[in-house]
């Protein structure tokens, strides 16, 4: 891999954060009437001295880069501003409510990393049945989203079946283990299908691929020709897909957390939305694109370096 | 060896395609065509169609099961469920078709100026595409929610921005094909002015791929329009979406009453994948390859 | 060089059938292969794209596509080759007979260096320890012509030339020390400037070690060049075998002449080239009767009722009804 290339995605990375930072930012303008009664949130009247103080707070009334880089320079410092709705600062809000989305970001990706390259790989080296079962059930897996999966869920295990803890976060390890399994699986769901998907393509591609015939004509075992051809070629795209599902995992946790009452940063945003706090919602926002982007462009990166045909065009 | 030329030439092939057995008529398509064409139907005509008003309450019939006059029972206030998601197929059909819309007609015009021009032009899309792509959709549209207020108008503004690098991308791929194929330069050297050939060339050889495109957009855009609903920050109560609805039964399921929640989460599962099939036997059809 | 009286032969090819299966239904692709190689032999099998040599050399290691049958006889030393247990096969691939495929860059995994690729097959199915294969591997290269053998090995395929990768290839073919080395269009894939010398160094390292080569082509006048022996492939079937020499003199086929005639020989500038009419079946296709009868100037009602058996003709075997004699009319006849 080529610094060049690496250069470049990393250039990529801050140029995105950067806009995103503007187009967040910039969102407080595109509303009819005064920015400052979105940062204030809530349905009542704002008290003219209240908005006054905002205005001067947000340098609302400054140039709008002079007012984005107030904004930006004190998020990137971790000072994200107050929240009149919640009374507290945004920093406090979001360090509170992160480690709820964590869990349930990481317990689903572990979901997708492990189930959806197991099937996808055994799917393909097996072939003939379990490979036309494994397609079906996955095919049908990439169509449900999340809410959807969620009320499922919520339905049999509620009703049917009172296994797991269908509301709340839970204490402890046990406790967050059990209530974060049916929400988990509920986002972790199409991703799975996905990820299985294109991770049986890939093993099948290379099963088929004229390298593979050359390793058996030479009487390579088996078991050696999968391991060091078939599985170690497939690894960067299933890598790549992984990453894929993990960063839509990141995007789509909010409608889980709603789904199931998780306290977490997605239910939070979209709490505050609906009271329009927008000091809130910027934060989370913008913490939700730099994990996205910071995701995809490490994701890129080590495909990059497991496929040396990537890497091969990143140098030309 | 240089001057040893080889008999192989092109006339002499394996003939293998010609024996080919043909494909059988694809009845998934056509399944799924009428699927989609039914609910097309029932978005313009549904109210007329619906045994009951969408919105009528019955304090003395909530919860019901299914029953002669209520085919999928009522829902917590008593309303008939059935003409509920008859009547929710504008609503939750309007959303998606309008994202589609705006970012088609803005992502092929994106994808010819890139495709066209070249250049710094082409660098400035794919630059905007690449940070476009960084914003999930679903964040976005809260931000629009946070700023706009909860309704419909959010979520179609942000999704039809989220949307834009899917489209661009692989109409631009397509559009630079076209522009490098001799008839466009023929064009240009016989003096045809550029919007004459965008207008009567490319675009009308790019039409099957963007129509494919759309087909295919919609069904991934019903879907997050729905999701935004369920999340409360789309459709308003009392108004009938499929995604509303699937949220506002949610509490009924721990009561034992899920009938809501999985009906309508039902529809909006069998639409979407009629229109992803839809969209890939299109795809086989006009463009001759499998998705 | 030619070691013709060994018996059993090396490799004995006897009516093979291959059949594929397309689209669930097995279709037979090879009809009648019929080959035999002494110890030592050079023999071409020649044909065009899907008259069936290649999946008749596939045929020799078993690499055929999932769901293929073979029918008729391959035996390899007297041994049956269908026959084989999985280990014995192994064993077999790994050292009685090695494959050198036409494109390198898509039969060297990319992922891997090329030192690895070129010990792969004694560390993993002989048991020979790393660092004893890269010593011997690293001979073998400077033998193909490769002087920085270790830099080489360091590096990955894809910083090597077509030509130097097809040199790796071979290097790997001979490391495993076979009996029967399997050509398939080797030189097909490189540049024109690079083809004549990897066919030489093919040609030395068979000289070196006596080693007995199938070699896949399509290209009639370089089979005659580098082998004993040249067998023709038709829509499935082997129409003609006889020896390399005797090739343009006594040719008894009309497909093998057609061949002959629609190709420029060097030095002959006079009249233009014969194309031959037609279009060439593939073994799929074959029809009851003589599968080239369609195409054939000799060809009467019997050519299309009945298939040809292989007769002895000329100084070989020819299947054909009406195969030319000595004393050709038609291949110098377009002067």
């Amino acid at each position: 891999m080529s610094p060049a290339f690496v250069a470049t995605r990393l250039a990529t990375l801050a140029v995105t954060v950067v806009i995103a930072g503007l187009a967040i930012h910039g969102a407080l303008f595109l509303a009819p009437g005064d920015p400052a009664t979105l940062l204030v949130g809530g349905a009542r009247k704002p008290d003219p001295e209240v908005l006054a103080q905002i205005h001067r707070e947000y340098h609302l009334d400054d140039p709008f880069l002079q007012s984005w880089w107030h904004w930006f320079g004190n998020c990137l410092h971790g000072d994200f501003g107050k929240s009149l709705v919640y009374r507290d600062s945004v920093g406090h809000l979001v360090a509170a409510r992160a480690g709820d989305t964590f869990a349930l970001v990481g317990y689903a990706a572990v979901l997708v990393l492990v189930t959806g390259t197991l099937a996808g790989t055994l799917a393909g080296l097996r072939g003939g049945r379990t490979e036309s079962f494994v397609t079906a059930v996955t095919a049908g897996a990439m169509a449900i989203p999340t809410f959807i999966m969620s009320v499922l869920l919520i339905w049999v295990f509620a009703v049917q079946l009172p296994w797991f803890p269908v509301y709340g976060s839970g204490s402890g390890f046990v406790g967050t283990l059990t209530h974060l399994t049916l929400p988990a699986v509920a986002l972790a769901v199409s991703w799975v299908g996905y990820v299985a998907q294109v991770t049986r393509t890939s093993v099948r591609t290379e099963l088929r691929s004229e390298h593979v015939e050359t390793a058996r004509s030479r009487g390579v075992p088996e078991s050696v020709v999968v391991r060091r051809h078939v599985l170690r070629n497939a690894s960067g795209p299933i890598f790549a897909v992984s990453g894929v599902g993990v960063a839509g995992l990141i995007a789509t946790t909010a409608v889980a957390e709603q789904a199931f009452g998780i306290g977490g940063l997605g239910a939070l945003m979209i709490e505050a939305a609906g009271k329009q706090d927008l000091a809130v919602v910027q934060a989370v926002a913008l913490l939700f694109v730099v994990v996205f982007v910071v995701v995809n462009t490490v994701v890129d990166l080590v495909s990059a370096a497991l496929d040396p045909r990537t890497a091969q065009k990143g140098r030309a | 060896m240089s001057e040893r030329s080889k008999f192989v030439d092109k006339e002499i092939r394996i003939v293998g395609a010609a024996d080919k057995p043909r494909p059988p008529r694809d009845r998934v398509t056509t399944a799924a065509a009428c699927v989609v064409g039914l609910f097309l139907l029932l978005a313009v005509f549904g109210p007329l169609v619906a045994p009951h008003d969408p919105n009528a309450v019955d304090p003395f019939n909530v919860n019901a099961g299914p029953s002669g006059a209520h085919l999928l029972g009522t829902d917590d206030t008593g309303r008939d469920i059935l003409s509920r998601i008859i009547c929710g197929t504008r609503a939750s059909l309007t959303a998606p078709a309008l994202v589609v819309l705006f970012s088609t007609i803005a992502g092929t015009l994106l994808a010819l100026c890139a495709a066209w021009f070249g250049g710094w032009a082409d660098r400035l899309v794919s630059g905007l595409l690449d940070v476009v792509f960084g914003f999930p959709g679903l964040i976005m549209a809260v931000l629009a929610a946070a700023v706009f207020g909860p309704g419909p108008t959010a979520p179609v503004i942000a999704l039809s921005i989220a949307y834009l690098p899917l489209v661009t991308r692989v109409v631009r791929s397509a559009a630079m094909k076209e522009r490098g194929l001799p008839y466009v330069a023929a064009l240009h050297l016989l003096g045809a002015p550029t919007h004459r050939i965008w207008l009567r060339h490319l675009l009308p050889n790019l039409a099957p791929l963007v129509l494919v495109q759309a087909t295919i957009g919609f069904g991934y855009a019903l879907l997050d329009v729905a999701a935004i609903s369920f999340i409360g920050l789309g459709s308003q109560p009392p108004d009938p979406e499929w995604g509303l609805m699937v949220s506002n039964g949610a509490p009924g399921i721990l009561a034992g009453q899920p009938q809501q929640s999985l009906y309508a989460g039902l529809v909006v599962l069998v639409v979407v994948v009629a229109f992803n099939l839809l969209g890939s036997g299109l795809s086989r059809r006009l463009l001759g390859e499998g998705t | 060089m030619s070691m013709k009286h060994s018996t059993p032969p090396l490799l004995d090819i006897d009516a093979l059938r291959i059949d594929l299966p397309v689209g669930g239904a097995p279709r037979t692709a090879v009809h009648r292969a019929d080959v035999r190689i002494a110890e030592g032999e050079a023999v071409a099998l020649v044909g065009e794209s899907g008259s069936g040599k290649s999946l008749t050399a596939r045929a020799v290691l078993r690499l055929l596509p999932e769901g293929a049958r073979t029918h008729g006889g391959l035996r390899f030393a007297g041994e049956s080759v269908p026959d084989m247990s999985r280990a014995r096969l192994r064993e077999f691939r790994a050292g009685d007979v090695a494959m050198v495929f036409q494109d390198p860059r898509a039969h060297i995994n990319p992922a891997r260096g090329v030192g690895d690729f070129l010990i792969e097959g004694l560390t993993t199915a002989r048991g020979v320890a790393v660092a004893e294969a890269r010593t011997k591997v690293a001979g073998i290269l400077r033998e193909v012509g490769i002087g920085d053998a270790e830099r080489r090995m360091r590096q990955r395929p894809w910083e090597l030339s077509g030509g130097l990768l097809q040199r790796v290839m071979i290097a790997a073919a001979l490391a495993a020390e076979p009996r029967l080395l399997l050509a398939d269009e080797p030189t097909t894939a490189l540049d024109v400037t690079t083809q004549e010398e990897v066919m030489a160094i093919i040609s030395e390292a068979r000289e070196a070690r006596g080693l007995a080569m199938l070699f896949i082509t399509h290209d009639l006048e370089l089979a005659a060049a580098v082998c004993d022996r040249v067998a023709v492939m038709y829509a499935g079937s082997t129409v003609e075998d006889l020896p390399a020499a005797a090739l343009h003199d006594d040719a008894a086929h009309p497909y093998t002449r057609a061949l002959l005639a629609s190709r420029p020989s060097v030095g002959d500038t006079r009249g233009g080239l014969r194309a031959i009419t037609g279009r060439p079946l593939s073994g799929f296709e074959a029809p009851s009767g003589c599968a080239f009868a369609a195409r054939c100037p000799r060809a009467r009602e019997l050519c299309d009722d009945e298939p040809p058996r292989s007769r002895p003709a000329g100084a070989g075997s020819a299947a054909c009804h009406f195969p030319h004699t000595r004393a050709p009319e038609e291949a110098g006849s377009h002067a």
